[in-house]
């Protein structure tokens, strides 16, 4: 591994914290420890590269993709029957997927026909509302059930926890065909209950499709999370309780449940963002399945038909999911930086 | 113990006598779930293993033990005569998620490092990008990303892959790297620092070789991300750079309107064991990765 590249090139701004050179042995320890304490100019230095980095990788971007937003798709102006490139579009390409509202071939801003991409913004945002409330909602539930479970003392407890990974280990494209499969109209889910649904083309079953794979890839996830939130619950705590005559039930309620709240918390936030971006498993689980389409989905099924176009849509779906996260760090207390740093600070586990 | 009168004397609280016979049925109910947690965790997985192997003709038999046991379908995943290329596929899948890994961690250690160890103003500035960062919408990159791969003739390439991993790998490598370091001894550093090495010194022969772990399960974390990594990789490559997640989403058979379902599920197999022995073994270290960017006291 390389020197840290402060070592030598922070040493001219204050020479005085991090002179390496010869003739130190004679100082004294606290003299030392100034000398070797880590000065903030130093850390700044640490952190430019990655600062750097994001801002080329994400940063640029989304500038990018924001000033696109407002200028015009090439194509046929209505007025002349020229073909046109671009022009300043002001808001006409987000009030085309918030208001859905298309160009009519005479110019006239109509209502866009049923089956175009932006007709469906709206559908395409309720899936994904729906997707989001009902997976993260599951994964909770159940990822706290497995992880009292997961919580117990019981041989083989290693062995389940390695099990637990492997859905989570699957990339999702590989989970997505391995449900396409067990969903098949001849597949293993209508064999064992007896029906002929087609999972994947009909509207409701596509879509618990959807809901039953990821709750399956992303539960052992939510549990090991929760689970490192329960073990920092003191065990006395609960002994007390128990002495005290508590039911299993008021302890889950009293102790569990608020003890492992800011641990459930962070873990709400990240799973939330992530299930609001879903894009690998309806996509290819039920691949053009209008009533899975997502955000993500309607996204990338307008890059190749109009990148300014596209371009509004991602930021409306930037801006949507950065909202959320707002909210749900403002009113939830999900604050993983002070989750985080609270828990660094408090007793020691 | 012979006085007892349990009719009269019964409490109101249940009589902790029967011991044995209550943790015995404690136990019951744990290893009712802990068996369900097993099938949930397995099932699916070891369904695909078992199609994987069964002749393509009983694919849809429903015995749940392997039954007509060949390996036609790892033949057909890796044969190249209907357009599918899946070597290449693996090979591209690493060579994206090596190289990400690898510049993900170089530049995301020394972050990490400073947010582990310095006090320095807007801390939290930074710790905020870089979790927002970690959430920030993939998808929002896709179009500014294409026209200009598009313009600038990357698409395709395996830069055009690399570079955008990069937003969600590196956050996820400062954040794990972070919590890890913070559990670290320091103090080793100082007193080496105290002894007569040098800043460089001191964190390579002392503090790198401790971190080597933590640096290793970050590598692990951020190289199955980029692995499983799908939207940009199905926008921006090509027959010839795509990974594996590309390759098996759109794998066809010999005749288009049949599903080669087995074959997939061959090529499904043949991804997911290795990472699945990399959980096996790596288990406990993959685990407390996992959590650290959550929960670490």
């Amino acid at each position: 591994m390389a020197v840290p590249t402060g070592t030598t090139s922070g040493a001219p701004a204050r020479p005085a914290a991090g002179d390496n050179d010869p003739g130190r042995g004679s100082r004294e320890v606290s003299e030392n420890r100034r000398r070797f304490g880590l000065s903030s100019r130093r850390a700044w230095l640490f952190v430019v590269p990655t600062l750097a980095v994001l801002a080329v990788v994400i940063g640029y971007p989304v500038i990018r993709a924001v000033v696109m937003s407002f200028q015009k798709d090439a194509g046929l102006d209505p007025s002349t029957g020229m073909f046109v490139e671009g022009g300043w579009a002001g808001f006409t390409n987000y009030t085309h997927w918030i208001l859905q509202q298309c160009t009519s071939p005479s110019g006239v801003a109509v209502a866009c026909p049923p089956g175009t991409l932006g007709s469906q913004f709206w559908s395409a945002v309720g899936n994904t509302a729906f997707f989001t409330v009902v997976t993260v909602g599951l994964e909770v539930a159940i990822g706290l059930w497995m992880a009292i479970i997961m919580g117990k003392t019981f041989k083989g407890r290693a062995l389940l926890r390695a099990a637990v990974l492997i859905p989570w280990a699957i990339p999702t494209a590989v989970t997505a065909k391995l449900w396409y499969f067990i969903f098949a109209y001849d597949g293993i889910a209508n064999r064992l209950l007896g029906t002929e649904i087609l999972w994947t083309s009909d509207a409701w079953p596509a879509r618990f499709a959807v809901i039953i794979s990821d709750v399956w890839k992303t539960t052992p996830f939510m549990a090991l999370l929760i689970l490192a939130g329960l073990q920092m619950i003191p065990q006395d705590v609960y002994e007390a309780a128990r002495v005290d005559g508590a039911s299993a039930w008021q302890r889950f309620r009293q102790i569990t449940l608020p003890l492992v709240k800011p641990a459930l918390m962070v873990a709400i936030l990240f799973r939330t963002m992530d299930a609001l971006r879903m894009y690998d498993l309806p996509a290819i689980l039920t691949g053009g399945n209008p009533a899975t389409t997502t955000v993500s989905i309607l996204v990338v099924d307008q890059v190749r038909q109009g990148f300014n176009s596209a371009s509004a849509l991602s930021t409306i779906t930037f801006l949507l999911i950065f909202a959320v996260a707002f909210v749900l760090v403002k009113f939830l207390g999900a604050n993983a930086v002070e989750t985080q740093e609270a828990q660094r600070k408090g007793p020691k586990s | 113990m012979t006085h007892r009168a349990p009719e009269l004397e019964l409490p109101s609280r249940p009589v902790r006598r029967n011991r044995p016979k209550r943790f015995a049925f404690k136990n019951s109910r744990i290893y009712i779930g802990v068996a369900i947690i097993l099938v949930w965790g397995l099932a699916p997985f070891y369904w695909m293993m078992v199609t994987a192997f069964r002749d393509p003709d009983y694919t849809f038999d429903t015995t749940p033990w392997p039954t007509h046991v060949t390996l036609e379908n790892f033949q057909n995943a890796l044969s190249t005569s209907s357009g599918n290329n899946f070597t290449r596929a693996v090979v591209n899948s690493m060579i994206i998620g090596g190289i990400t890994t690898v510049v993900a961690l170089a530049v995301g250690i020394f972050t990490a490092y400073a947010l582990a160890r310095i006090e320095f103003r807007f801390k939290y500035v930074v710790v905020g990008i870089v979790l927002g960062a970690s959430m920030f919408p993939v998808v929002a990159l896709v179009t500014p990303l294409f026209q200009l791969f598009t313009n600038i003739g990357w698409i395709g390439t395996y830069q055009a892959m690399i570079i955008p991993n990069i937003s969600f790998v590196l956050p996820l490598t400062i954040y794990t790297l972070t919590s890890f370091f913070k559990e670290l001894p320091w103090e080793l550093e100082e007193a080496a620092r105290i002894d007569g090495a040098s800043r460089g010194q001191a964190f390579r022969l002392v503090m790198l070789p401790l971190a080597a772990p933590a640096l290793f399960t970050t590598a692990i974390l951020a190289f199955i991300a980029t692995v499983n990594e799908y939207l940009l990789a199905s926008q921006l490559s090509s027959d010839a750079t795509e990974p594996v997640t590309v390759a098996i989403a759109r794998f066809s058979g010999n005749d288009p309107h049949v599903v080669p379902y087995a074959a997939i599920m061959a090529a499904g197999t043949i991804v997911t064991i290795p990472l699945v022995i990399m959980v096996l073994l790596f288990q406990r270290r993959i685990v407390s990765g996992l959590t650290a960017g959550g929960v670490k006291s």
